[in-house]
């Protein structure tokens, strides 16, 4: 028996039925979005706290702002967003109309992760509800509390023949993914990430995979040590250092880096005090599985700073990381964790290099006081996003979109770009049915004399396109 | 296989293919290519599909040279990186997207327009500066032959290779790593496509195919709305993805519209089609042969007339089909025309939506509503209203299908899109280290209203003219009490004053 089966024909059927393509509809879900925040902040802290020990501070900014953020962003922009996009004309389309319409592909399905789980559902849920998509939502059955909410709490804010919540794990998403969907949106990483695009290529189902990697963060000799300590500290320990687009390991030079150690330490003791663990500000690793794989990374290299843990509390200390090796495993798999290993380098062109070498990752930093420096590093790498001289704040602006490439992920979305990242973008050309006589060239019988014209006509042209 | 592409991949490494100067000059180059050699291209392409001279030229070369044109101009600009607008943390940051080649892109091209479908994608590619391996299809020999021998002629040997091959070879080379595939062709390779894909996380561009519907309403005029169907119906000998595949409409039109295409032909083509230079065959005998069996069993109005030797089929129109027949069960992608009665617009739209979405959709009608309507209700790559195939000409759109039409789109800027990463870059400084203290712990519940703030908070413009007034006001309050007396002295110059401001605001 296929438990998803009615569900998914309910939605579908829904979706062909019209109801979700008005402007009212889809903002009238946005609205009970932007509800279900409301009511439930201090349900989601909870939850938030118990899954990552998340602290209010993180909670609020991360999770439930940035989520509402979006919600009214998109009801701000839902009209103009909609509205048919009228397009450059050429000389044989002068008196057509033509305009792109965006368009709800239908049914989409969200695959959210555990380490955001409020943000990374509902950011991209803000994007194809806009869309006027009818939605299937699976979230992390990792991050258990907020999971719980999400099934029982919010499909009572939104209309329930167009949106269902669906629990389960690898088995049970194995199984929705043989189902035929016309969108599908997975964060996570790039193992799955390839069985989703994979379970997508047998129905064509185009995809959105926000995947992960190793980002690397550069450090100039040029900087001053503290002040790069703070910056790459909140952002690598932020959320126990459990976020896609933290900084994964540093590139430095080994002045450099004896230099940042105690910067390091120092940033560390005044953000979290002498005793991290019984800080409220730092998070915890979200379940034993993945705190064992960090507590083996542990071993790696030699441990600077930091390098307690605790197995009943899932904690590990805000740890550095020195004299590590290329082969050993923390620097063979993306981290995320609170642990920040430093690779030396001689110089910008052995980073660039370095960097190269590896998979394009979904983040990159690179810090100096030269802005040559940035610049270059910016030029000669690749990444999905790029950051100078901070963390991951360039994910904050709505106006950039977020996204990766290469094995970091395909497709994009935040702010207007969730919303074209959710529709179809439908050429329309809507010509005259009079006017024949303009058309008397492209018909045959050709002669030379009918070729003289047309490339007459193509020179003449001032926007490219053939005149037939 | 894995040498070839090991060695493109090197050349990209090297950051050849990536300033603006190189990228105009490869172009050029192509420009040149189908200029000097425009003879053996179109001698290759017509002995591909038996088209003419004019046909090959008109619907493919001057599509490629409009394409090279429209790149040369426009690449510097979109080159540049683009500015985006910033929020109250990034005010003093520079955030902007930057554009940036993917690597090396794989085009597979298809054999019905066997130059376009190729050297259209790889002008986008070349422009985005990545390394491309090209693909031909093997089905349009000539066109590939010619191919591989000039494209190495013109552009650089290490950047842009051409591989030949069927099959077997395909398979070999989509185990190959590559930063974006871009196919052309049908829908059950497309998704061997994906799959391979789908192991190296590769972006992929799909052009596919389907059914493309083609509906006629009453209010219309037949004559020039048949004219345009014969010429996007047989053009290339119907061997077109975005050819009207079928047509529906009221049975009361379908004598009309037969009549009305059967002059048509023969106005196009001549009495003997067979002899007319301007009519194309079928590219190879499976074609041909399976073309043949979609007319078993069917009406034919008119055409039905075949040769074998030559590949050749007669400009057909079956009517009273039956939806459930081969003939509406597969794309056609031949000259023959089927028309499905309807009753009118509703079942159109719901015979359209019980099918897989199209590549392409068309309508017929002097109703403007009607035409809204359709698209309003159904769902498709693009659509063209009373005309076919003319969305595929303005490069402004973006091409592409929808569903099971395909992923993806391409044409003009949208393929140096597709073929770039658009990276979303922020510079800040190393400076005003001070106001991050907000952000770091430990944290309190001011920290959490200020960052959200910061991070959410948006300036309504009135609601800032708003205040600017009420400040301005209590600085005029304040004045006016410092200089009372002054103002008590002038006070009838300042009355007309006002009085005139007033009236002529009021003339406004």
């Amino acid at each position: 028996m296929d438990p998803f089966e009615d569900t998914l024909r309910r939605l579908r059927e829904t979706f062909q039925v019209g109801h979700t393509r008005s402007a009212e509809f889809r903002a009238a879900q946005l609205r009970g979005l932007g509800r279900f925040l409301q009511d439930n902040k201090q349900l989601l802290h909870d939850a938030l706290a118990q899954d990552l020990h998340k602290s209010a501070f993180e909670s609020e900014l991360s999770e439930v702002a940035i989520s509402q953020g979006e919600v009214n962003l998109a009801l701000r922009n839902l009209r103009a967003w909609m509205k048919d996009e009228h397009v450059p004309k050429s000389l044989a389309t002068q008196l057509d109309s033509a305009f792109i319409r965006k368009e709800p592909f239908g049914l989409v399905l969200i695959i959210a992760p555990w380490n955001y789980p409020l943000n990374l559902t509902l950011v991209p849920l803000v994007g194809a509800l806009a869309a006027g998509n009818c939605v299937v939502l699976k979230p992390s059955e990792i991050s258990k509390s907020i999971e719980k909410i999400l099934a029982e709490e919010l499909p009572r804010y939104l209309d329930q023949s167009c949106f269902a919540v669906v629990l389960g794990g690898p088995q049970e998403t194995g199984q929705l993914l043989e189902h035929r969907f016309d969108y599908i949106f997975f964060t996570g990483s790039p193992r799955v990430g390839k069985i989703v695009m994979t379970a997508a290529a047998k129905h064509l189902t185009p995809v959105t995979l926000e995947l992960g990697g190793k980002n690397p963060c550069y450090v100039d000799d040029n900087c001053d040590p503290q002040i790069v300590a703070n910056r790459v500290a909140w952002f690598r320990y932020f959320n126990a250092g459990q976020t896609c687009v933290a900084p994964d390991y540093l590139l430095c030079s080994p002045e450099m880096q004896e230099r940042l150690l105690p910067a390091l330490q120092s940033t560390i003791t005044r953000f979290y005090g002498d005793d991290p663990q019984s800080s409220p500000n730092l998070g915890r690793i979200i379940n034993q599985k993945h705190f064992q794989r960090l507590r083996a990374l542990l071993g790696c290299g030699r441990v600077a700073i930091g390098g307690q843990s605790d197995e009943h509390d899932r904690y590990i200390a805000p740890t550095v990381l020195v004299d590590v090796q290329e082969a050993e495993p923390v620097m063979q798999e993306e981290i995320f964790g609170p642990i920040l290993p430093i690779m030396n380098v001689r110089g910008v062109d052995e980073a660039i290099e370095f960097i190269n070498r590896r998979e394009k990752p979904l983040a990159l930093f690179a810090f100096s006081n030269s802005s040559q420096v940035v610049k270059r590093i910016l030029a000669q790498t690749s990444s999905g996003g790029f950051c100078g001289n901070d963390g991951f704040m360039h994910i904050t602006l709505a106006s950039l979109p977020f996204g990766g490439v290469g094995a970091s992920g395909i497709g994009r979305y935040h702010g207007k770009f969730s919303f074209d990242t959710f529709s179809h973008h439908r050429a329309c050309l809507l010509r005259s049915p009079g006017m024949e006589k303009l058309n008397a060239i492209r018909y045959p019988p050709h002669s030379p004399r009918h070729l003289r014209k047309l490339v007459v006509a193509m020179e003449a042209r001032d926007c490219s396109c053939t005149l037939l | 296989m894995e040498r070839e592409v090991q060695r493109v991949r090197q050349a990209f490494l090297s950051g050849r293919s990536r300033p603006l100067r190189f990228r105009l000059q490869q172009l050029e180059a192509l420009r040149r290519m189908v200029q000097e050699r425009e003879k053996d291209i179109l001698a290759a392409i017509c002995s591909d599909l038996c088209k003419s001279e004019f046909n090959a030229y008109s619907q493919e070369v001057i599509s490629v040279l409009g394409e090279i044109d429209f790149m040369l101009e426009n690449l510097p600009e979109w080159v540049t990186a683009k500015p985006v607008k910033k929020n109250l943390l990034t005010m003093l940051d520079e955030a902007y997207l930057q554009p940036q080649p993917l690597g090396v892109v794989l085009i597979i091209g298809a054999w019905n327009y066997p130059f376009l479908l190729i050297i259209q994608p790889l002008i986008g590619a070349i422009a985005a500066g990545n390394a491309v391996i090209i693909k031909p299809s093997e089905l349009s020999e000539n066109t590939a032959t010619i191919l591989a021998k000039l494209l190495p002629q013109y552009l650089d040997q290490d950047l842009y290779i051409v591989i030949n091959g069927g099959v077997e070879e395909t398979t070999e080379l989509l185990k190959q790593r590559f930063d974006h595939i871009l196919y052309t062709g049908n829908t059950t390779v497309g998704k061997i496509v994906m799959e391979a894909a789908a192991k190296h996380l590769t972006p992929v561009t799909l052009e596919l195919g389907g059914k493309s519907p083609c509906y006629i309403d009453k209010d219309c005029d037949l004559d020039i709305v048949c004219r345009r169907i014969t010429w996007g119906k047989y053009m290339n000998c119907g061997q077109t993805c975005i050819a009207p595949d079928y047509i529906l409409c009221e049975a009361s039109l379908q004598n009309q519209i037969v009549q009305k295409i059967k002059e048509t032909v023969k106005e196009f083509y001549g009495e003997n089609v067979k002899e007319s230079p301007d009519y194309e065959r079928i590219i190879n005998r499976r074609h041909f042969k399976r073309i043949l069996s979609l007319l078993e069993g069917q009406k034919i109005a008119f055409g039905g007339e075949t040769d074998e030797a030559t590949r050749y089929i007669a400009p057909t129109v079956l009517t009273d089909v039956d939806p459930k027949t081969k003939v509406m069960q597969e794309e056609i992608f031949g000259p023959v025309l089927p028309i499905v009665p309807v009753n009118n617009v509703d079942e159109a739209i719901n015979f359209i939506n019980e099918r897989e979405k199209p590549l392409a959709l068309y309508v017929f009608s002097h109703n403007n509503k009607l035409i809204k309507r359709m698209i309003d209700e159904t769902s498709s790559g693009g659509v063209t209203g009373n005309d076919v195939i003319m969305h595929f000409m303005l490069n402004s759109f973006p091409f592409g299908g929808v569903g099971s039409s395909g992923m993806g789109a391409y044409h003009g800027k949208h393929t140096f899109d597709t073929f770039s990463h658009q990276r979303p870059c922020l510079l800040k400084s190393l400076k005003r280290e001070g106001a991050n203290k907000l952000r770091y712990p430990p944290n309190s519940q001011s920290k959490v209203d200020w960052g959200k703030f910061f991070l959410l908070k948006r300036f309504n413009k009135e609601k800032l003219g708003l205040l600017l007034l009420t400040f301005l006001g209590i600085v005029a309050a304040v004045l006016v009490k410092k200089y009372q007396a002054v103002l008590r002295r002038k006070a009838l110059l300042i009355f007309l004053v006002v009085h005139r401001l007033h009236w002529s605001s009021k003339q406004r």
